[in-house]
């Protein structure tokens, strides 16, 4: 029931863009979902469309892959382009239908709407989720936020717990299978009934889950204490954190890039569009 | 005379309102030397975890004190310094190991003490070694098996360079691969590196094997000694509550059949042996 669920989304690999330092992907990527909502127009559009392909091509992620992450927001693509169509009323009318009028103007909205989603969410999984380890995430996040802790931030304590939680996702996931089949077998029904029924039926799951989590997590902060555990101050880090040449590189490059994009935007109009 | 463990009157109770106090440690006095290999038996209740805790100043004593190398487990400044010289493995192997990586987990102790990289990196290369469990050291640890695991939990704490390791019933839940993994784990670190060894556990014939064998009864010691000593005395054992290893066993029957076998052989062969030449 539970064998299904992926840590993350990551997909492993040892591609460039794997191998990028984990913090200039997440700068590039909030830069990049940044300058895609500045964008406007055809050729600000296929410079950013330009730049995923190479991330694509640099990932090594196989394309159905990358198809397969647009599944989950089909439908929201859907409702988009239909009130987008439908509801710009201004330009030329192409096709008059009753009340419904589709015009020139609602066509190249709906269109640059949903190259823009798509491109938002493949970008983000290409450049972060598909090819960033969660762990490498963490540290990711630890690091950029680490000015922070001047402002007394618990930076190192956050982001310990979320390595915890990663580090605890699989062992919590066996344990709610062996208590799922340890209630089966004394008769618990979780597959028929009415949706609260069916709600109701893992109460019995949930109790004995979280005070074995609890246990665990009492267990676990004895067994970090016996090893000299004592906060984020003094510690040291086996894995380090290191911007190498190709980390820059690849930075400036996409940077130029979309700062590319983003005069192109400004500089160059095409009349009618916004 | 040189310690590496040393209780001195050490008592303790858990405190809870409204019920009387027991003592769950009641006056212990144990001295551990330098690497000697000390099981500690004793039935469920008779304080042995108890005692464990106060090893490294995870329980403080209501009485009595703790030394540690010379360092009272009371004294807060040194507490680090004397969790870092006395490790502990507990059951869980799940509950103890914190990174997702295996390298990473052993290296957690080492990063607390703040050691520069160079040296974590040495440490954690050396110590995945000592325990054989190098090959392993970018694995997800929650693939491998119980034994592998506890393995990595050792190796956590020998990347500290501890001179006394002690291990709360850590192989309670393994398979007998596993726990056999785990023994000759501790029993090649004590020869090699000269680590002092102090095994709570519930498995007699893992006890047969150290140097010295305690029993806790009730929060006291009701037995100190060799293997073969202890293990001798098959009445007194069982009404503490506790087996004897299976060679034991059996020479005890024979010898309540009028046979005068000595009880001392605490593995098969040397028990075949004596029974072999009590027959010709």
């Amino acid at each position: 029931m539970l064998n299904d669920i992926t840590l993350g989304q990551y997909f492993p690999g040892n591609s460039l863009l794997h191998r990028l330092d984990p913090r200039a992907k997440l700068i590039l990527s909030l830069v990049y979902i940044v300058t895609l909502f500045l964008c406007s127009g055809p050729i600000s559009f296929a410079i950013m469309a330009g730049l995923l392909t190479v991330a694509v091509i640099l990932s090594q992620i196989p394309f159905f892959v990358i198809l397969k992450s647009l599944r989950p927001i089909l439908i929201l693509l859907l409702i988009t382009t239909i009130f987008n169509l439908f509801y710009m009323q201004e330009g030329t009318v192409l096709l008059q239908l009753w009340i419904l009028r589709i015009t020139d103007y609602g066509l190249y909205n709906a269109f640059f709407l949903i190259l823009r989603i798509v491109l938002l969410i493949t970008g983000t999984f290409v450049m972060l989720t598909y090819t960033t380890s969660p762990i490498m995430l963490t540290d990711a996040i630890e690091s950029l936020l680490s000015p922070l802790k001047k402002f007394h931030v618990p930076v190192h304590e956050l982001s310990m717990m979320m390595s915890i939680a990663l580090r605890f996702i699989p062992t919590l996931i066996q344990e709610t299978n062996k208590i799922l089949s340890a209630q089966k077998s004394r008769g618990a029904n979780f597959d028929s009934g009415s949706l609260f029924a069916r709600a109701r039926a893992l109460v019995p799951v949930l109790v004995p889950l979280f005070v074995s989590a609890f246990r665990r997590a009492e267990e676990l902060a004895v067994a970090m204490e016996s090893r000299c555990y004592r906060g984020g101050s003094g510690r040291t880090r086996l894995r380090v954190l290191k911007f190498k040449k190709c980390d820059y590189c690849v930075l400036i490059v996409s940077l130029t890039v979309i700062i590319l994009a983003v005069i192109a935007r400004y500089t160059i109009s095409f009349g009618m569009l916004p | 005379m040189e310690y590496s463990l040393k209780a001195c009157d050490l008592c303790y109770s858990y405190s809870e309102e409204g019920k009387e106090q027991s003592l769950v440690l009641d006056h212990i006095n144990l001295t551990v030397t330098p690497g000697e290999y000390v099981a500690v038996l004793g039935h469920n209740g008779s304080g042995k975890s108890t005692f464990a805790k106060h090893c490294n100043g995870i329980l403080l004593p209501c009485g009595g004190t703790v030394y540690v190398g010379g360092m009272d487990t009371q004294d807060e400044k040194l507490i680090y310094e004397i969790r870092r010289l006395c490790g502990m493995v507990f059951q869980n192997p799940d509950n103890q190991i914190v990174a997702t990586m295996v390298e990473e987990d052993v290296a957690f102790g080492p990063e607390n003490l703040g050691l520069p990289h160079d040296e974590l990196r040495a440490r954690v290369d050396y110590a995945l070694k000592a325990v054989g469990m190098y090959e392993y050291r970018n694995h997800a640890p929650h693939l491998l098996s119980g034994g592998q695991k506890q393995r990595i939990a050792i190796a956590g704490v020998i990347a500290m360079r501890p001179r006394t390791i002690v291990f709360d019933e850590a192989t309670a839940m393994l398979d007998p691969i596993g726990r056999r993994e785990v023994l000759s784990t501790i029993c090649k670190l004590n020869r090699e590196e000269n680590i002092t060894m102090v095994c709570i556990t519930h498995h007699m014939e893992e006890a047969a094997e150290a140097d010295r064998i305690v029993v806790f009864d009730h929060g006291t010691i009701a037995l100190d000694g060799t293997p073969e000593e202890i293990f001798a005395q098959v009445e007194t054992l069982r009404s503490l509550g506790l087996a004897v290893p299976q060679t034991v066993e059996l020479l005890h029957a024979l010898n309540k059949h009028g046979l005068s076998l000595p009880l001392d052989r605490l593995d098969p062969i040397s028990c075949a042996e004596a029974i072999y030449s009590a027959i010709n």
